[in-house]
């Protein structure tokens, strides 16, 4: 990337300073470590030159955003021309009281949805349900029908705001009630806009929602798939997720390398079905984790878009929509302290700036109180207004990818773009991402990285403020959310009037329609959505898939 | 030889975060315990019929969805009915304060929330292990 001759003259003019000046200094004032070491325990070195990225080509692999191999963002404008959407995942308790929440926080700016759902629902269980004891409303809002569904959504403009929504194992059934709201309030499907999460991959590898064993499970997502391109052509139809790799405990490189590796995946089933890569794979969307460690993380997103590019283009994409890495970030949760709360207004603050420096295109800020509970009004609202203050007071939006061409920037993230490499080679040869699943290499990879760095949190060799270090002896004064204790009651006997109420005749028929279907190769959006719009719930039409693909257990290793 | 302390460590209900629970269960182990995990999605019997089997001193259970005043109690209440008063049981997870004191009540003897070291848990349990 240099000139050879120029190259030469700052190579030796380093090696000069590093004997005479820093040498010496370091024997007066020596370093506070031995060795620095990056979260994911990569030494770093003490300062990073032109000869460390003298290998790169410029044009060639760092390039211009809007161009391959979009090292430096995906648009040509970045955010002079559009901001990334503010968007809060946010449920819980009943569907009315999380509607209230999402009419809160759009009064108060935020510009899209994100709908966090608690257990049961994740799980594609109803409220009534045996294994839904003790969950309700809990981890998110509770939705077991299209009738809840209509509620949630009740007053909010699903014409013009878009929608994320975390769900996994039933995304195909929770999708169709999205769309059979729409389509009830005369809203075409065509033009609602939004995500679901729908990778199940990463369920296996770290959240552990998973309800179906992997082939049914990729079935359903390529279904979801050809549905989308064909029928629901701007809704973003897998968001393929390292997020909750990280939260399990994985290093960055593992998040980088195991997600974009499984978005890979993806894209190799929908094809063995016969989709064309140029038609699917401008609807993948992806979504990562902002931890503490600023510039590995700024590094992570700038890898994973030239890498995806890369792939996608070895893998025969010719559109360059197809080539684009969108992404979504939130905040580390499990870097936040149930130790001196408020303290974590502070980690998020970082941890967002890394997420727009690496330029996503939608983030979540945590709330300072989510090591305690759900985040209370107030909370969620100043986690809202960090954004905004990245947004419109720190000047980082006036330029595109501002720390390209940082010798360390892009030293890092090209390293962390070998390391990826790396591991796909090793999964490579425990023959591919399912075998590697089910031989727990993933899980153990994680528990092991997650497992060493909580042991060095006890050795003090990390410093967690208000943790090990600068603690202080306080009664935490953070006020918790409190639920409206009435709401599984009336959840469940809104389910009771609905199963009495409904055409019970059309959902039978509808339900075995779809049993039907889902024994051969069909694509099962269709039946879904006929069932859904019968009002059976998701808890009945899961229950058909549970009888037909049966259910994953996974080995309990530790 | 002195008999080595019998761990269950148990993720009870629908909650897929076990990073903890997985900490936890090597942390205890490296501290000379032998330690039995569930793995996922246990109900109360299930755990308790576990502990059972595997003649456990402590069930440890884990859980970050927000259930444990119904789940941990669950496990505490099915114990007392089986006359296993004797077995330790502890908790953690993400559990707010005014929770604690009733879920002592209820029979969980010690609580652990975020940012607890390791060995702390490993010296609850060697202080209070009553078999």
């Amino acid at each position: 990337m240099f000139d050879e001759k120029e190259l030469e003259k700052i190579k030796q003019h380093k090696d000069k300073w590093l004997k005479d000046i820093y040498s010496n200094h370091v024997k007066k004032h020596p370093e506070r470590k031995k060795k620095f070491e990056n979260l994911s325990w990569n030494e770093i070195k003490n300062i990073y030159t032109p000869d460390d990225i003298a290998h790169l080509d410029y044009i060639k692999d760092i390039g211009f955003p809007g161009e391959y191999p979009f090292l430096r963002g995906i648009h040509p404008t970045k955010y002079r021309g559009r901001l990334w959407t503010f968007r809060q995942f946010s449920g819980f308790g009943s569907a009315e009281e999380t509607n209230k929440r999402y009419k809160y926080l759009l009064d108060h700016g935020e510009t899209g949805l994100s709908v966090a759902f608690d257990y049961p629902t994740l799980y594609g269980y109803d409220t009534d349900h045996k294994m839904s004891r003790g969950e309700f409303g809990k981890c998110g809002v509770a939705i077991s029908s299209l009738e809840d569904m209509e509620i949630l959504f009740s007053g909010i403009p699903i014409d013009k705001v878009t929608t994320s929504m975390t769900i996994n194992g039933p995304a195909a059934i929770v999708w169709a009630f999205y769309i059979a709201n729409a389509e009830n309030r005369k809203i075409d499907r065509r033009i609602i806009g939004g995500t679901i999460q729908n990778d199940i991959l990463k369920e296996y590898i770290a959240q552990k929602s998973f309800i179906f064993p992997p082939e049914p499970s990729m079935r359903l997502i390529v279904d979801t798939f050809e549905f989308g391109y064909k029928e629901v052509p701007k809704w973003n139809t897998i968001s393929i997720s390292g997020y909750h790799i990280r939260e399990a405990g994985s290093t960055a490189v593992q998040e980088l390398a195991f997600t974009v590796g499984d978005g890979v995946e993806y894209v190799k089933w929908a094809m063995k079905r016969g989709l064309k890569i140029d038609d699917f794979a401008p609807r993948l969307s992806f979504f990562f984790n902002a931890h503490n460690d600023f510039f590995e993380e700024i590094a992570k997103y700038r890898a994973a878009r030239r890498i995806w590019a890369k792939e996608l283009k070895r893998l025969g994409a010719k559109k360059s929509r197809s080539l684009l890495m969108r992404f979504h970030t939130q905040t580390a949760g499990c870097s936040l302290t149930a130790q001196q709360p408020e303290i974590n207004i502070s980690r998020v603050t970082i941890q967002a700036l890394a997420a727009v420096l690496g330029g996503t295109q939608s983030l979540h800020t945590n709330s300072m109180d989510e090591a305690l509970a759900l985040p209370s009004e107030k909370a969620v609202r100043i986690a809202l207004r960090t954004q905004q203050i990245i947004a419109h007071e720190s000047g980082v939006t006036d330029t595109v990818d501002p720390l390209g061409g940082s010798y360390y920037i892009e030293w890092l993230t090209d390293k962390m773009e070998e390391e990826t490499y790396q591991y796909w080679d090793k999964v490579d040869k425990l023959g591919g991402v399912l075998p590697a699943i089910e031989k727990g290499f993933y899980q153990r990879e994680i528990a092991n990285a997650a497992y060493k760095y909580q042991k060095e949190i006890e050795e003090k060799k990390q410093i967690v403020v208000g943790v090990n270090d600068y603690q202080m002896d306080e009664p935490v004064e953070i006020p918790i959310l409190q639920m409206d204790e009435k709401g599984e009651e009336r959840q469940i006997n809104r389910l009771k009037k609905l199963r009495k109420e409904r055409n019970n005749q059309k959902v039978e028929k509808n339900l075995s329609a779809l049993r039907k279907a889902a024994m051969g190769d069909e694509n099962l959006m269709p039946y879904i959505l006929d069932c859904v719009h019968s009002y059976a719930t998701l808890g009945e039409t899961c229950q058909v898939l549970r009888d037909v693909f049966g259910e994953y257990k996974e080995p309990a290793i530790y | 030889m002195e008999r080595k302390i019998r761990v269950l460590i148990a993720k009870p209900g629908l909650d897929g975060h076990d990073r903890g629970a997985k900490v936890v269960a090597r942390a205890l182990r490296d501290a000379g315990m032998e330690v039995i995990y569930t793995g996922l999605h246990q109900t109360a019997d299930m755990v308790v019929e576990t502990a059972i089997q595997e003649d456990v001193d402590v069930i440890g259970l884990s859980l970050l969805s927000g259930a444990h005043m119904t789940l941990f109690v669950d496990v505490t209440k099915l114990l007392k009915q089986r006359g296993m008063q004797d077995v330790l049981v502890v908790g953690g997870g993400i559990i707010p304060e005014q929770d604690a004191p009733k879920l002592k009540k209820a029979g969980v003897s010690g609580i652990f929330g975020p940012g607890t070291h390791c060995d702390e848990i490993v010296n609850f349990i060697k202080k209070n292990v009553k078999r």
